[in-house]
């Protein structure tokens, strides 16, 4: 991977999409990659609209200016497509990554013409499911590895499992419930 | 060597701090600086570090409990943004005229209004003529890296010194970091020992005093002459700081200069986004660099002239307007030095960019290098004094 990967993020306030911006690149520093995670700051509430980004490569970018860009979009909040617009600069040979329960035949229309590809991956159900709660930022993380490619497969399943083990020592229940929802998301998103 | 680890300028600030073990912290929380006391306050909690940290109720009594502790013989430091800087000004004065070397960490954040809670440098800017070092960082590994070198040179001068990062842009982004392992960091350091302190029972003084118009001014020179002497003190320290980790300072950071017809002259954050944009541009044949100040206080004046003597065309960028008609204020500086050394031959313009976090692109950055093609290729300036990617 010579050039740099480009990632921006789509949520609400309150959602996690920084957090999930922050723990792509935890996941990708871990792995040997530079990395930047960072979010738009603005007067930002529960329920807003908020942007975060990240760049992920093997050599360090100086560059620190927002994604303009980007070669992957992530929306953890499906009901951004009607609010926000979502594929702006999005790169054809790239992806958008969408959090919702419809097929991606199903959202396209509503992407105001993007000709890549549109994935959709269910983490709010995949959530409920293995962690009993809506914590969506697991399966969309894993989602997001699997379709970009920016961290290798095996080595991210690894380091992910490494670091609920040490961030939940005491849960064992919810590492497994997370470890769950990662390999589940990385098998169930679907492209199209 | 070091310790590979990825930290958002704050975190890598607080960090730092830690490494150090001042003896006093006294903060009042800022956005976007806040995170440095919280952070640090949990070291404090967790018993990392035995500082006495002191929750003022404002910023102006943060830098007073700064002033007393430090004159009392202990390190202090603090940390702020924005109008938490301005509400200090009084006592940034007293800190720098009673030759008190506190460290003070600046997020920095446009000043109202309209109300922002974005980057700029007005914030600095506004402070600058008040008798502080003051060194800038590109990104989080300068601020934390500026942040081990900030205690050696204000102590070696008797000056107060700020560490200033861009807010958000820097302080609030996770990036890879070396971090220097404690005990280095510690010997690097050292221990405060000052010479004249007021817990010294066996040496009286006063500190604060009222000068007269009899004894006013030599103070001032006094003063004058730390700000001097301290260009030696930063070289040298960056230096030392180089053979220990690799990473060397100086007062500026010259990039691609060698043999650069246009140059910029930028502070900060957008020094980095201007490098791929020189990159891009080398790329295609133009002979383009840049110049980054790290130093703003003292003023590296040999530096600045000696880099851009050889250029056709620059452009001064400045991150904060002075609102005095013609121009920023690093550009004030930079071509008051190159008038002072009798170089007159590089046409040079002030562009504002940036402000309240106007976001700052490659493509921004190179818009000006072709105006500055231009103005070399025509030998016309046109109005030096511009506004950079801004709805007119």
């Amino acid at each position: 991977m010579n050039q740099i990967v480009e990632i921006r993020w789509h949520g609400r306030g309150g959602q996690g999409a920084k957090t999930a911006s922050l723990l792509l690149a935890d996941a990708a520093f871990n792995t040997g990659k530079f990395v930047q995670g960072f979010p738009e700051y603005g007067p930002e509430r529960m329920g807003a609209p908020i942007t975060a980004y990240n760049r992920i490569s093997d050599v360090r970018s100086t560059v620190h200016s927002n994604i303009y860009e980007p070669d992957y979009v992530v929306v953890v909040d499906e009901t951004l497509l009607s609010a926000v617009d979502v594929t702006a600069g999005l790169k054809p040979e790239g992806a958008i990554i969408i959090n919702s329960g419809k097929t991606p035949e199903q959202l396209r229309p509503q992407l105001k013409g993007y000709t890549g590809r549109v994935c959709t991956i269910d983490a709010a159900a995949i959530s409920e499911a293995e962690l009993g709660k809506n914590f969506p930022n697991t399966p969309m993380l894993a989602a997001v590895v699997k379709v970009s490619g920016v961290v290798e497969e095996k080595e991210f399943i690894q380091d992910m499992e490494a670091s609920f083990r040490h961030k939940f020592a005491a849960k064992p229940q919810i590492i497994d419930g997370n470890m769950r929802a990662l390999k589940r998301a990385m098998e169930e998103v679907q492209v199209g | 060597m070091g310790i590979k680890e990825r930290l958002s300028g704050n975190e890598a600030v607080a960090y730092a701090m830690r490494q150090i073990n001042p003896d006093v912290m006294a903060a009042f929380p800022i956005t976007p600086s806040t995170e440095i006391p919280q952070y640090f306050s949990s070291y404090v909690d967790n018993g990392q570090v035995d500082t006495e940290f002191v929750a003022v109720e404002s910023e102006h009594s943060a830098m007073s409990a700064c002033i007393g502790a430090q004159a009392a013989g202990c390190r202090a430091i603090s940390a702020t943004s924005s109008c938490g800087l301005c509400y200090m000004t009084e006592m940034l004065y007293v800190a720098a005229s009673d030759r008190l070397p506190i460290t003070l960490a600046v997020s920095c954040r446009a000043l109202s209004g309209p109300i922002n809670i974005n980057n700029d440098h007005s914030d600095a800017m506004g402070v600058r003529d008040a008798g502080w070092l003051m060194l800038f960082a590109e990104n989080n590994q300068e601020a934390y890296d500026n942040y081990l070198q900030a205690m050696r040179i204000g102590e070696a001068v008797g000056l107060p010194i700020m560490v200033c990062q861009d807010g958000f842009i820097t302080s609030h982004a996770i990036e890879n970091i070396e971090l220097v392992e404690d005990d280095k960091v510690k010997a690097f350091v050292g221990e405060y020992h000052p010479e004249h302190y007021l817990l010294n029972k066996d040496e009286s003084i006063a500190v604060g005093a009222y000068a007269t118009p009899v004894y006013y001014m030599e103070c001032k020179r006094l003063q004058a002459q730390a700000m001097l002497d301290a260009k030696d003190v930063i070289r040298q320290v960056g230096a030392q700081f180089g053979e220990m980790t690799g990473r060397t300072y100086g007062l500026v950071e010259e990039y691609r200069m060698e043999d650069a017809d246009e140059a910029i002259v930028i502070i900060g954050s957008s020094a980095g986004t201007a490098k791929a944009a020189i990159e891009e541009l080398r790329s295609q044949g133009r002979k383009v660099g840049l110049v980054k100040i790290r130093s703003f206080r003292p003023f590296p004046t040999e530096e600045v002239v000696k880099a851009l003597t050889k250029v056709k065309s620059f452009a001064v960028m400045d991150k904060a307007d002075s609102f005095n008609g013609h121009c920023g204020p690093l550009y004030a500086e930079v071509t008051a030095a190159l008038y002072a050394q009798g170089v007159h031959e590089p046409k040079g313009i002030s562009y504002i960019y940036g402000l309240g976090g106007r976001d700052v692109r490659v493509e921004s950055i190179q818009h000006v290098f072709d105006e500055l093609q231009e103005i070399t290729r025509t030998g016309a300036v046109g109005e030096t004094y511009r506004y950079l990617d801004v709805r007119e």
